[in-house]
């Protein structure tokens, strides 16, 4: 059964492939980004976030989550040199680069609290999925193409791990190298595969924003795999790609596909 | 740009309309939505409907949003007197390509968004089938075939989309 929500603007959804009715489970996993957002949101006036910007809060004032993720997002800026910030040009609070991902995880987290075993959470495009598709069969989780929604850069089969990308395309913000303010270039898609959200979230804007150098950079600091589309149209990866993505030399049908996965 | 997020209980009001017409059109009407009807019956077919997905269709549901207080129903005479508008927003141009959306009102209640442009790499080719293919670069193109059941991609532009409705709330007289 499949759940769909709205959340910091975003379209996400739940697929819960476990028997049953788990409409409870995902409202509550759906609650806790709702809550992400009402602490982290620099569109809300009452957000801890933006009150601290007011200087309302402090550091030292702000809640338990909210330092929770300030302390997650000081560690990646600091290994990454800057590249990836707390703060905009305007210097500014700012943790878009790290809530979505780490809400998206604590909303996975709490799903498997609940007891459902697989799953995937797709958090506009950040994704999360644990267990099977259904039973033997991991998910299959597709890296659009920057050119179509409907077409795939790569397909990856994966179990209890996590997916994200950065991508310039449909984005309605800059992704900015921290160290300069400005945009990173180098890169049209960067997809980061860790075992968590979070980790794939920050680094896959971190990657992007840093350029050539980042697969490598990010995959030498982490555990994690990269694949990513240059400029130029070349695919770079790093870390252990190969592992995830769907085995080749499965025989498809006359259109390419692969039959058995199509129940039509 | 904040400035139009803050203030505005209208804007807030669309966005609930539009969570209701995305969202639970969907989720609710699964019986009649063919999309959701696809994904449930048929997991493995290859359907890039996942968040990545922009609404290019319009989506003309008619809602009666119990926000939009003080609207003092207007009913200068008959029905008909609460004029039915479309209004075009402004278009948002964010770095990836233009976002702007057509509003139709009847009064001052919001019967129908209409997406007229979203971002588009019109210009990216067929690069991808064209560079020097390791043999990794060969079973990443061999996987692209394989159906999914979710799409991992950059978040749509959400934002570009709610600014082109704000402004096609702030033209309505």
């Amino acid at each position: 059964m499949r759940y769909l929500d709205t959340v910091m603007g975003i379209p996400m959804s739940i697929d819960i492939r476990d028997a049953g009715d788990h409409q409870v489970a995902a409202a509550e996993a759906f609650a806790t980004m709702h809550q992400a957002d009402a602490i982290f949101s620099p569109y809300r006036p009452d957000s801890e976030l933006s009150r601290l910007n007011r200087a309302e809060l402090t550091l030292a004032t702000v809640g338990g989550l909210f330092t929770e993720v300030y302390k997650l997002a000081s560690r990646f800026a600091a290994v990454s040199g800057g590249v990836f910030a707390l703060q905009n040009p305007s210097g500014e609070w700012d943790l878009n680069g790290i809530v979505k991902g780490w809400a998206a995880q604590r909303a996975a987290q709490r799903l498997r609290d609940l007891g459902v075993a697989n799953f995937c959470l797709n958090a506009g495009g950040d994704v999360v999925v644990a267990g099977n598709s259904e039973p033997g069969t991991a998910w299959n989780v597709g890296i659009r193409s920057p050119e179509s929604a409907q077409q795939m850069l790569a397909v990856l089969a994966l179990r209890d791990m996590a997916v994200a990308t950065s991508a310039t395309y449909e984005r309605g913000e800059h992704i900015l190298d921290g160290r300069t303010g400005r945009p990173g270039h180098g890169f049209l898609s960067v997809s980061v595969i860790a075992a968590d959200l979070t980790t794939a979230d920050v680094l896959a804007t971190t990657v992007f924003a840093m350029g050539s150098e980042g697969p490598r950079w990010a995959a030498e600091r982490y555990d994690c795999s990269i694949l990513a589309l240059t400029e130029g149209g070349a695919f770079i990866d790093a870390g252990d790609l190969r592992r995830w993505l769907v085995p080749a030399g499965r025989s498809l049908d006359a259109a390419g596909r692969v039959p058995s996965l199509y129940g039509n | 740009m904040l400035g139009k997020w803050k203030g505005t209980s209208l804007f807030l009001a669309i966005f609930v309309v539009m969570g209701a017409t995305f969202g639970l059109r969907l989720y609710l009407a699964a019986d009649q939505s063919a999309i959701t009807t696809s994904l449930a019956t048929a997991p493995g077919t290859t359907t890039a409907t996942g968040a990545a997905a922009p609404p290019t269709q319009s989506s003309t549901t008619p809602t009666t949003p119990s926000a939009a207080p003080s609207t003092g129903s207007a009913t200068s005479g008959s029905n008909a007197a609460a004029a039915a508008v479309t209004i075009t927003g402004a278009t948002e141009s964010t770095r990836y390509g233009n976002v702007q959306v057509a509003v139709s009102f009847s009064g001052k209640t919001i019967t129908g968004v209409s997406v007229l442009q979203v971002p588009n790499s019109n210009n990216y080719d067929q690069r991808v089938a064209q560079a020097v293919p390791p043999i990794l670069q060969q079973e990443v193109i061999a996987s692209q075939s394989t159906a999914v059941n979710t799409v991992s991609g950059g978040t749509y532009t959400s934002t570009g989309y709610l600014l082109s409705v704000q402004s096609a709330i702030d033209k309505l007289p």
